[in-house]
């Protein structure tokens, strides 16, 4: 993903994010919300972004003390797992231009 | 005419029972916050419009949420439950040292003066508060920060501070335990801890009357006695009537002496009620029959209570904060089973009906008696 990471306009990035059910419900947000990042389009830029917006999902997705991915949180994009990425790492172009959904994800477990 | 409201947490939702001073017909509200594991609901005895609800969920953790309108509608309000200071360790299942990891809040207590005071006792076993209506919590160390804490270790249910008792008579004076830990007392407002096990004989630890170690499943107190509980160990029905430097046993006759949950009847501090369960390995009634337990007589002496609650065929739980008692002139009592159903006595024991029946496990129950 690194080889097609960065966007292409210096203006800010209007990232799509798709949350899980329960999130949407604890913020009040539609399924897709869309998310304005300045910087490089990361994943840490992405989830400050998504905090700030739904201050209600601190701690939800990342530890609050350490920043640490939530064990059960998985992040999907481009037909890509992303979550074992540094969340420091550009994310791909299509993420950060908004032709594809940064999709958050709980992760499959029980039965 | 007064009113009672049933606050029970469930793994699946909260749900809220209400029904008027007669408790014959209820009327039922939720699931609030389906789907997500609700561990204690308990509203403010000064403001019983203000509830707290506790949200948690192995996905997305800790959530709280607070209620100014009696569960009307709720704002999520402060998740952030940080250790003071290095967490350090505490003893793993094995023996060996485990670092210190908040998971969920088991167990919340509004204060008896401010409503936007109120403790929370977390897994792993600490005690916050907030004095500003939940959004900002802080720990009260001193209680993990205890010469002992290096030395606790979880229960089977993971190392919860599930029960908390503030004095009425005494400001400064607060009663927590653990599981699998023991009691302790403060009598500073939390600010210094004293362990309150002695009495208690526990087989499953390598020192059966050790200073801490034992799986204590659930302590109560009337208010007008805050100098007397009861507690419901692991085995064992306890009694003190020294605030919990000393404790004796009050099994009695009791078939079974193992079970979660304890109360004290409103307005008589000897009658007390548990629910036996078979054994440590098979947690459901004895012969398929549940029965409730009383006794008139502060321990010792009890007598089941079965009218109305199934007598066949019945293999459910009742977990440890799934009782609790209204204040009405005939005391009410209330408990939840791991079955779904929310069971309802009018008549202090002497009868009971379901007021539902298939509700997600539950996990907890509180009652509020409204003017």
């Amino acid at each position: 993903m690194t080889s097609d990471a960065g966007r292409r306009s210096l203006e800010p990035a209007r990232v799509r994010v798709e949350l899980p059910a329960h999130l949407r419900t604890l913020a009040g947000a539609p399924r897709e919300v869309a998310i304005v990042v300045s910087g490089p389009v990361t994943q840490a830029a992405i989830l400050d972004g998504v905090e700030a917006a739904y201050p209600m999902l601190l701690g939800t997705l990342r530890d609050h003390g350490s920043q640490v991915r939530r064990p059960f949180i998985r992040f999907f994009g481009c037909g890509d797992d992303l979550s074992h990425i540094s969340p420091q790492e550009e994310l791909p172009r299509a993420i950060a231009d908004g032709e594809e959904p940064f999709l958050i994800i709980g992760a499959i477990a029980g039965g | 005419m007064s009113k009672v409201r049933i606050l029970a947490g469930t793994r699946k939702g909260a749900f809220i029972l209400t029904a008027d001073g007669t408790r014959k017909d209820w009327s039922v509200s939720g699931p609030h916050f389906a789907g997500w594991e609700m561990y204690h609901l308990k509203g403010s005895p000064v403001d019983p419009n203000r509830i707290y609800a506790s949200q948690c969920s192995g996905w997305f953790g800790q959530m709280m949420q607070r209620s100014d309108d009696g569960g009307e509608t709720w704002n999520a309000v402060g998740n952030k439950y940080l250790y003071d200071g290095v967490a350090g360790t505490h003893q793993w299942y094995d023996g060996t040292p485990h670092p210190w990891e908040f998971k969920r809040v088991w167990h919340l207590e509004p204060s008896l003066t401010d409503p936007d005071s109120v403790y929370a006792g977390v897994e792993d076993a600490a005690l916050f508060h907030s004095a500003d209506g939940g959004q900002n919590w802080t720990e009260i160390s001193g209680l993990r920060k205890h010469d002992t804490g290096s030395a606790w270790q979880p229960g089977a249910g993971g190392m919860c501070l599930h029960s908390i008792l503030l004095d009425p008579s005494d400001a400064k004076r607060i009663y927590i335990a653990i599981s699998a830990a023991g009691a302790f007392r403060s009598e500073d407002g939390g600010t210094t801890w004293k362990p309150i096990n002695r009495g208690l004989v526990s087989k499953y630890i390598p020192n059966p009357t050790a200073e801490v170690g034992h799986c204590v499943h659930h302590i109560a107190m009337h208010p007008a006695r805050p100098e007397t509980l009861f507690m419901q160990k692991h085995w064992d029905v306890m009694r003190s009537d020294d605030a919990g430097d000393n404790w004796r046993r009050v099994s009695g006759d009791l078939p079974t002496d193992f079970g979660f949950v304890i109360d004290v009847h409103a307005h008589e501090p000897e009658t007390v009620y548990v629910v036996p369960i078979k054994s440590d390995a098979e947690h459901f009634p004895l012969d398929g029959q549940l029965k409730v337990y009383r006794s008139r007589a502060g321990g010792n002496e009890w007598e089941p209570l079965t009218k109305g609650l199934p007598q066949s065929n019945c293999f459910v739980n009742v977990l440890r904060d799934a009782m609790a008692v209204d204040s009405l002139d005939s005391c009410g009592v209330y408990f939840g089973t791991t079955g779904g159903q929310v069971y309802a006595s009018a008549d202090a024991g002497d009868s009971w009906q379901a007021i539902v029946h298939d509700l997600p496990a539950v996990l907890s129950v509180e009652v509020q008696t409204l003017p």
